[in-house]
């Protein structure tokens, strides 16, 4: 479903990514993992459409998408949650909510499905978003990321900032929403929870690819050299 | 003590025009964080405008407002997806310098073809009548007009900024234009909507001014300072906010020509100046 090819991404002078190839298959879950500064997140943001210095082939459902800007990005079908959340400040969280249906795509996540996803959200639907819980804030960015009935949803650092239980949490949405179809890629520090939700795994080093890999195929020594660039002992 | 109560109320009734100068200029800075240094003279345009059919047809200057607001809503919306938006990224001083350059170019074609001479709308005797409330204290229906409209205008702004998706997405867009691009808000449309309610806004204040004063080819830089004022007594980019600094404002000019004539224009720039001083924040800041 998604077939990045060749991908090299530069902020300004400052190149980010060296040639990544990354494949997504349709219902999959794909885990980038990796250091600080690797290039994980210029990559989702290399896709989302957010980064305009690039070339190499980003291929979503046989259609290169590389030269779209995110607002058409995501009327395509590639959603968002950006690191950090970035809710609207000024917006309650139903209408944070209601700004992801922007793009147009009709489908089965509704508000109503939304809620059903995170109870939590129903009742404090008239609150403003800055006064939830980081969870709760999380969980508003997923939804409205939701809410433009993604095929694919791109989570950046989703556990940023939040307890290892929200964290918990969070990771059991995750099967629920690809039970309904959605593929998804994470960008995740936290190298156990990625190995354990994701069916691929790619480690990100210095804007390269150091290893791919089913997590079951994946040796401790082969990801921490892969992490850390030396060899695990 | 009576005419000072005189004094406020004439100001707040001004405050009511300030407010259509200001609220236009308060959706753009929050929309695009950009000052439109034109706001000024395109309201004067919008006067210019109006001014043809009510020569030509005999046309009333308030009903030459409904062409005139929605010729200005399509040319705001224009001008900034053609040119302005070319102008707004990382630099702020683009975007300040294009809309100076403008402002020029507006300023001497009104001189070029209506010459300097001052004009003004004349609506007969509902310029002049008043109401008596009593203790000598007469409130002009023309001012509490143009004050009712602006209260319904900024009613039916902030309605729009609610309660309708377009001015959800303009909300967004003001919060985190970076994000709002994410959930498929294509800025460029909106910073056009944004650009043109404030333009068709201007043209509602551009009338009502040419009917309470006269208007010439330079009248612009004062009408953007008013707006700026009030934009910034009240807080960037709150509405209600652009209100109450624009009756502030209004309050400050009469209560100050009431001290000493004369120096009404300066108690206003000085009341300005106290806010920048002591909360440059404004004094109800928000974002829309």
């Amino acid at each position: 479903m998604l077939n990045v090819r060749n991908l090299v991404a530069r902020y300004g002078q400052f190149q980010a990514l060296f040639g990544i190839d990354v494949d997504v298959a349709k219902g999959g879950m794909v885990a980038l993992i990796g250091a600080n500064g690797a290039g994980k997140s210029t990559f989702l943001k290399s896709v989302a459409g957010q980064i305009p210095s690039k070339t190499g082939a980003i291929r979503f459902n046989d259609v290169d998408i590389g030269a779209l800007p995110a607002e058409e990005v995501v009327r395509r079908g590639v959603s968002m949650v950006p690191e950090g959340r970035r809710l609207f400040r000024s917006l309650t969280v139903e209408e944070n909510l209601k700004v992801g249906a922007f793009a147009g795509r009709s489908g089965r996540w509704t508000l109503q499905a939304i809620y059903a996803l995170f109870p939590a959200l129903e009742e404090r639907r008239s609150n403003s978003a800055m006064a939830l819980s980081g969870g709760q804030q999380q969980m508003v960015a997923i939804g409205r990321a939701l809410m433009s009935n993604p095929d694919l949803l791109l989570c950046d650092e989703l556990s940023l900032g939040l307890s290892p239980a929200v964290v918990k949490d969070i990771y059991t949405i995750l099967p629920r929403i690809r039970a309904e179809g959605v593929s998804i890629v994470v960008v995740e520090q936290d190298i156990d929870t990625a190995l354990r939700v994701a069916d691929q795994v790619y480690c990100f080093m210095h804007g390269r690819v150091t290893l791919k890999g089913a997590p079951a195929d994946l040796t401790k020594e082969q990801v921490s050299a892969a992490y850390f660039g030396i060899e695990g002992h | 003590m009576l005419e000072w109560l005189d004094a406020v109320i004439q100001g707040v009734l001004l405050g009511g025009l300030y407010a259509l100068f200001a609220i236009g200029l308060s959706i753009t800075y929050g929309v695009m964080r950009v000052v439109n240094i034109g706001h000024g003279d395109f309201l004067v345009l919008a006067a210019y405008l109006a001014l043809w059919p009510v020569m030509q047809f005999h046309l009333h200057p308030f009903l030459a407002i409904v062409p005139v607001a929605a010729l200005m809503f399509v040319f705001g919306y224009f001008l900034q997806r053609v040119l302005l938006n070319r102008t707004i990224g990382p630099n702020p001083l683009a975007p300040l310098l294009a809309t100076f350059g403008l402002a020029i170019i507006l300023r001497n074609g009104l001189q070029q073809i209506f010459h300097s001479d001052s004009r003004s709308f004349q609506i007969g005797q509902l310029g002049t009548d008043s109401i008596p409330v009593g203790g000598g204290i007469a409130i002009g229906v023309f001012p509490s007009i143009v004050f009712a409209v602006a209260i319904a205008l900024t009613v039916l702004v902030s309605l729009l900024f609610t309660k309708t998706s377009i001015g959800v997405a303009l909300r967004a867009t003001s919060d985190d234009a970076e994000t709002a691009g994410l959930m498929g808000i294509r800025a460029r449309h909106t910073y056009g909507i944004a650009l043109a309610i404030s333009f068709a806004l201007i043209a509602v204040g551009g009338v009502f001014a040419g009917v309470r004063t006269t208007f010439t080819p330079e009248s612009g830089p004062s009408a953007l300072l008013f707006a700026f004022e009030a934009v910034v007594i009240g807080g960037m980019g709150s509405l209600w906010g652009t209100f109450m600094g624009a009756v502030i404002l209004g309050v400050a000019q009469t209560v100050g020509a009431k001290i000493a004539i004369g120096i009404g224009i300066l108690a206003g720039h000085l009341v300005f100046l106290a806010v920048l001083f002591f909360k440059p924040t404004g004094l109800f800041a928000r974002t829309l």
